[in-house]
């Protein structure tokens, strides 16, 4: 087991820098899961601390030793691609073993290793397959199979649930965390879908453009988003943004509605407000013309603009509701669940 | 209801492939047709009287020792360029693979030699090798190497076979490097973290993955030294020293138009054609297995 550090690391290819500073620190048996758009940058970070991307500068350790220039297989590090990248031309258990071989185990040893990793997966059936007479779901555990028998101090995940369908994501996703547990492993997981981040990830690193953005809890993901990039990201229905001016206290939005809130800002700001944490009030200030309704059993999202301008908002309300096309809704939201954001550098302003 | 589509008829499609049929008529069938009733005639040294002989030129072939050896020199041959030129090519093509930066300029100069002619190819050759003049020589005599390929046969023999093996390289190294090319990246990289150094890496799973290609090649490769190697011959050697490297091409060749034996070396090139045809059927039904990722 070990941590993993990341200090003031860059990547540029040619003169074209993708990764800009990054700082991180990955306690031991932590499982972080780096999240953001696609062409962010995050698998050339994943890719960084396996060995098979060079640092253009800044350092990366595993334990507390630099392993910028060591080799992917002196890292002691497992990887989980995409792609699964099993050998096509090796049986299952050949693939597992691969790793301990070349290391020189024991054959016993390799067996009962291989044995044992394919009891944990439930592959224990299909040993002797080649990886092309199985599912995408069997590939995926046996790419997780020749990770975990090799014992290694971290598992690393780009993006390993992308290939299969919605309900064997789900299911998939539930085990990975359950082993990541059980084994205690220091973990780093790629995805671009900010609800496997969620439910996955200890702590979330928010990657946008090179740049991390946050990198903290879900929870403080959820609560306090560092940036509006994040607040827009994380959460689903996105967060609402409404352009407001902020005055000693006082929001002014764009229909000239007030809302009290905002002490420490003036100004053009954008004050977010979450879909769910919008309540029905009839002398709430946020007065919305709904447009649509969309009925999802346990709640029904209101889709609108914001009277008198047309700025988009979703409300998302408990139960069944009904009304007509183009009425108006009044909704509030209490103090505690109002983001206000800089306009111009998007971040954050703490009350 | 299912409705047919009819198609209106027209000759534009007869007239589009008449060239190569006819092409095809004149310069493969017409040939080989008559190279296969030659092969039934006895014809006398001064051409002057003809006899239908059914098999008989082939079953003096068959008990011919001049014949046989030659079969055996050319499978000597083949078996010497094949592994020669797709084991350099394999080298050249994984080299290749692993290169980043000017991977085209490689590949471009790697290719060049297959579009040298075989005689020119074979010429350059026996520059090199030239007893009195060659560079090779010259250099073979410090390590007390005596090299005279005009007198010795193995000499000669080795020679030709340098000679077809280089210009086969770069078809051979075509093939690999796409073959190569075509296994995912990350399957390396697995094998990378799995601990494999790169020649581990080479023959663990480079290797084993690209066997289609080798399959294939093997019999291109045996096709060509078989079939498409006289220019080099002719250049570098004319079948000698004492037939040494006198194979079956060479041989249909030598007997027919030099020895003018018309009956004799049509059933040698009838012999030849079976074989190619062998060779070609082989490739066709197996070739196709493909590895899937
Ligand atoms: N070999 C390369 N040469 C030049 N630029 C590259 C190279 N590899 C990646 N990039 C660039 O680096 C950036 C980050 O790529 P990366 O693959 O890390 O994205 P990602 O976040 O993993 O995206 P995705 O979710 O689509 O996988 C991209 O803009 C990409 O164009
Ligand atoms: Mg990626």
């Amino acid at each position: 087991m070990a941590s993993i550090t990341m200090t003031d690391l860059v990547k540029a290819y040619g003169d074209v820098e993708v990764l800009h500073h990054i700082e991180g620190d990955i306690h031991d048996g932590e499982f972080v899961v780096i999240v953001g758009p696609s062409g962010c940058g995050k698998s050339t970070l994943l890719r960084m601390v396996a060995g098979l991307e060079r640092v253009t500068s800044g350092d990366i350790s595993i334990g507390d030793k630099v392993v910028n220039d060591l080799e992917p297989a002196d890292r002691d590090i497992a990887m989980v691609f995409q792609n699964y990248a099993l050998y096509p031309h090796m049986s299952v258990r050949e693939n597992m073993a691969y790793g301990l071989k070349i290391r020189k185990f024991a054959k016993d040893e390799i067996d009962r290793r291989v044995q044992e990793a394919a009891d944990i997966l439930e592959i224990g059936q299909y040993l002797d397959r080649k990886p092309r007479q199985l599912s995408g779901g069997q590939r995926q555990r046996v790419a997780m199979g020749r990770a975990i028998v090799r014992n290694p101090q971290v598992f690393l995940f780009d993006e390993p649930l992308s290939n299969l369908d919605a309900k064997l994501r789900v299911q998939m996703r539930l085990e990975i965390r359950k082993l990541q547990k059980r084994l205690g492993v220091t973990s780093i997981y790629v995805t671009h879908d900010q609800v496997e981040a969620m439910t996955l990830g200890d702590r979330l690193m928010v990657l946008n453009g090179g740049y991390v953005e946050q990198f903290g809890t879900p929870i403080e993901l959820y609560d306090r988003p560092a940036t509006l990039f994040v607040a827009g990201f994380i959460g689903s229905p996105s967060m609402n943004f409404l352009p407001a001016t902020a005055n000693s206290g006082t929001l002014t939005l764009g229909n000239g509605a007030t809302v009290s809130g905002a002490a420490h800002a003036s100004g053009s700001v954008t004050l977010g407000i979450r879909p769910e944490h919008l309540v029905r009030d009839e002398n709430g200030p946020v007065r919305i013309s709904a447009q649509m309704f969309e009925q999802l059993g346990a709640n029904t999202l209101v889709h609108g603009v914001l009277e008198g301008t047309d700025t988009d908002v979703v409300a998302s309300l408990p139960g069944h509701v009904t009304a007509e096309a183009g009425s108006v809704m009044s909704f509030k939201a209490s103090a505690s669940d109002l983001h206000i954001f800089d306009s111009t550098s998007g971040k954050r302003i703490e009350e | 209801m299912l409705k047919r589509v009819h198609f209106p008829t027209s000759l534009l499609p007869y007239l589009l492939v008449a060239p190569q049929v006819i092409i095809t008529l004149v310069f493969f069938v017409w040939p080989a047709s008559q190279a296969v009733y030659q092969s039934f005639l006895i014809e006398d040294a001064f051409g002057i009287s003809t006899e239908f002989v059914w098999f008989e030129n082939f079953t003096y072939l068959a008990g011919d020792e001049q014949y046989l050896g030659s079969f055996g020199r050319t499978i000597f041959f083949s078996v010497c360029v094949a592994v020669l030129s797709m084991s350099a090519a394999l080298v050249l093509a994984g080299f290749a693979d692993r290169i980043v930066r000017g991977a085209t300029t490689y590949r471009t100069l790697l290719i060049w030699p297959y579009a040298v002619a075989p005689v020119l190819a074979g010429a350059l050759w026996v520059f090199m090798f030239n007893p009195t003049l060659g560079i090779f020589p010259y250099i073979l005599e410090f390590v007390g190497v005596d090299w005279n390929h005009y007198l010795n046969g193995s000499q000669a023999m080795a020679l030709v076979v340098f000679a077809a093996a280089w210009k086969q390289i770069a078809y051979n190294f075509l093939f690999y490097l796409a073959a190569m090319q075509s296994i995912p990246r990350s399957l390396i990289e697995a094998a990378a973290i799995d601990g494999a150094g790169p020649i581990r890496r080479f023959w663990d799973h480079i290797f084993p993955l690209v066997s289609p290609t080798t399959f294939f090649l093997l019999v291109i490769n045996a096709v060509y030294a078989f079939f498409d190697t006289f220019g080099i011959i002719h250049a570098v050697t004319q079948g000698g020293p004492a037939n040494a490297t006198t194979i079956l091409v060479y041989k249909v060749y030598n007997d027919g138009f030099v020895g003018l034996d018309l009956g004799g070396s049509a059933a040698q090139s009838v012999i030849l054609m079976v074989l190619v045809i062998a060779m070609t059927v082989v490739q066709f039904r197996y070739v196709e297995r493909k590895v899937e990722y």
